[in-house]
């Protein structure tokens, strides 16, 4: 049977993408996990948990609670630091060919520069992903993500120590989310991504404690999808940066759905946990959807919706 | 070793309590590497709600390819595993963790609390193929005598002496499941497999390491992705310093390796 696979690369920066299907950050561990479940070799990009220059213990447990149709988490950043992370996991994901992006976090300006001039050694980090916006850690992170300021300066840091793509990953917990996409453009990201978790709370009502002992924590999974997909389509109407849409995303219809608001490509999370070859199936379904529309890439799917 | 994610289909339902189930699930690619101690995910309904699976260790493997798995309803997930039917298939991902470490040259006492017990049989089932029924002791605690029933006579019918607690005295001693061990001076090697609710296994823990037997436990978590992945399942380490995770680390842990607060 002929028929002409839809196109679905895409290019962010200097980053090359066989398809706009990314695993989301702290959701698929270092690749490896999922090696015996997944088709890494299929996947868009790996991007893998948070790293910072120093291992971190993360926060005491309980640390996660499901609620409805989502789940909260206050892990806390756990990770095996910059020098562990090279020593052990990243030999794994040098053997794919799918790129590798890695997300990192710091306390201060200068964690952040250290981590993107170490990481800009290694070919095979083809972008960085700079979290500033961690809603579960009490120093760094969110700071950087709730000021524009700050959003600004670490960018910047990192677009001065890194030489290929830098992606921003921005917090729905502030007031305005433009005005951080807008200061992150400026100070020269290639891309943003969004959303990373909505701040929550669990209380348990026989101990009558809050659910997590960090109290609040992070809430992922399908009940977020509609904050998500309207903060990419306000985000892409104030940068013209590439947007990676993220938040609940579990099928083919809800990466369309991101896709048409303005993202060029997506982030599967929470939905790893449940099904760990829903990254898969989703290539898989906005080609299928691609070809019923008689649409020849997917490059006419990205801000559809916005079309009047 | 791999891990398999399969559609296992629900061939038998058996309910043990009212709240207490045992259903047998074919997943012959997961049956046949399962080792006693590890656990599998679950989903338990369709629905987005609840969103995540739930770990369940595995109590038994059985010819055909069966993983046989005994749980308590707790909350929402069970609640909806409760209610399915023969025929039905659920996703099961597995076999997951690190399970039970045993050899032939120890005394082998297996105890067990409440819905605790679940994993132990498969582990007495593996230590009859290498040991003498003799060599093989089990401890059962419960709150009542209809928890247990059940599992009492599958131990027994596999030869092991069986002995057996409940809080309010319905079978066996009346009391809790150390008060069976508490008299046992027993100075050649034992090994003591625990699994059960967490004040039993420090009582355990605490009897252990008074006598000096090896111990390992069975701990359990609140869970999300039972893949090392998520990291939420963590449980802080006996040098206080930092957290081992049930899903990779565990479940089953060497008693000296988590604190016990």
């Amino acid at each position: 049977m002929a028929v002409n696979l839809p196109d679905l690369k895409i290019n962010i920066g200097s980053l090359r993408l066989k398809n706009p299907v990314m695993t989301a950050s702290g959701t698929f561990g270092y690749g490896e996990e999922f090696g015996t479940l997944v088709n890494l070799h299929r996947l868009g990009a790996i991007i893998v948990k948070g790293i910072s220059l120093l291992p971190r213990q993360g926060n005491p447990p309980p640390r996660i609670a499901e609620t409805a149709c989502g789940m909260l988490n206050a892990i806390g950043l756990e990770n095996v630091g910059l020098e562990r992370f090279l020593s052990d996991k990243l030999p794994f994901l040098q053997g794919l060919e799918t790129p590798l992006i890695v997300n990192i976090l710091g306390d201060t300006v200068d964690d952040y520069q250290q981590l993107a001039a170490r990481l800009d050694e290694e070919e095979k980090v083809a972008a960085l992903e700079v979290n500033i916006s961690c809603p579960n850690v009490k120093q760094g992170g969110v700071a950087f993500g709730t000021d524009p300021d700050m959003a600004h300066a670490v960018t910047k840091g990192v677009r001065q120590h890194f030489s290929r793509t830098v992606i921003v990953k921005l917090s729905p917990n502030v007031t305005d989310i433009n005005v951080i996409a807008r200061a992150v453009e400026e100070a020269g990201a290639d891309a943003v991504s969004l959303i990373n978790t909505v701040l929550g709370m669990a209380i348990d009502i026989e101990s009558c404690q809050p659910k997590l002992a960090n109290v609040f924590g992070g809430l992922s999974g399908p009940a977020i999808k509609p904050i998500g997909l309207r903060m990419v389509w306000q985000v892409a109407e104030s940068v013209s940066l590439p947007i990676i849409g993220i938040g609940g995303i579990a099928t083919p219809e809800d990466a369309i759905e991101f896709l048409l608001a303005g993202a060029c490509a997506v982030q599967v999370g929470t939905t790893n946990f449940i099904n760990p070859k829903a990254s898969e199936e989703i290539i898989q379904g906005i080609e299928e959807y691609l070809n019923k529309k008689n649409m020849v890439s997917i490059q006419e799917l990205i801000g559809r919706a916005r079309q009047a | 070793m791999p891990i398999y994610q399969q559609n296992a289909e629900i061939l038998r339902t058996e309910i043990l309590t009212d709240d207490v189930f045992r259903f047998s699930m074919k997943a012959p690619d997961i049956a046949a590497d399962a080792r006693p101690g590890q656990f599998v995910m679950v989903r338990t309904g369709e629905s987005m709600d609840p969103l995540l699976r739930r770990p369940f260790s595995v109590h038994q493997v059985a010819e055909g390819g069966l993983i046989q798995i005994l749980f308590k309803v707790v909350g929402k997930g069970t609640h909806a595993f409760s209610k399915l039917q023969s025929g039905y298939s659920m996703d099961m991902l597995g076999p997951l963790g690190r399970g039970f470490e045993y050899d032939n040259a120890h005394q082998h006492y297996l105890v067990g609390g409440g819905i605790g017990i679940a994993p132990l049989l498969f582990l007495a089932k593996k230590l009859l193929k290498k040991n003498e029924p003799s060599t093989i002791k089990v401890f059962l605690g419960a709150r009542t005598r209809a928890e247990i029933d059940v599992l009492t006579d599958d131990f027994g019918s596999m030869g092991l002496e069986v002995k057996s607690a409940t809080e309010d005295g319905s079978l066996g001693k009346k009391g809790l499941v150390t008060d069976l061990m508490a008299p046992i001076l027993n100075e050649s090697p034992v090994k003591v497999y625990g699994c059960g609710p967490y004040p039993m296994l420090r009582a355990v823990v605490d009897l252990c390491n008074d006598r000096n037997w090896a111990c390992q436990v069975s701990l359990e978590t609140i869970m999300a992705c039972g893949l090392a992945a998520c990291l939420g399942c963590a449980i802080l380490r006996s040098d206080l310093k930092g957290y081992v995770h049930a899903c990779k680390d565990g479940p089953v842990f060497n008693a000296d390796e988590v604190a016990w607060l």
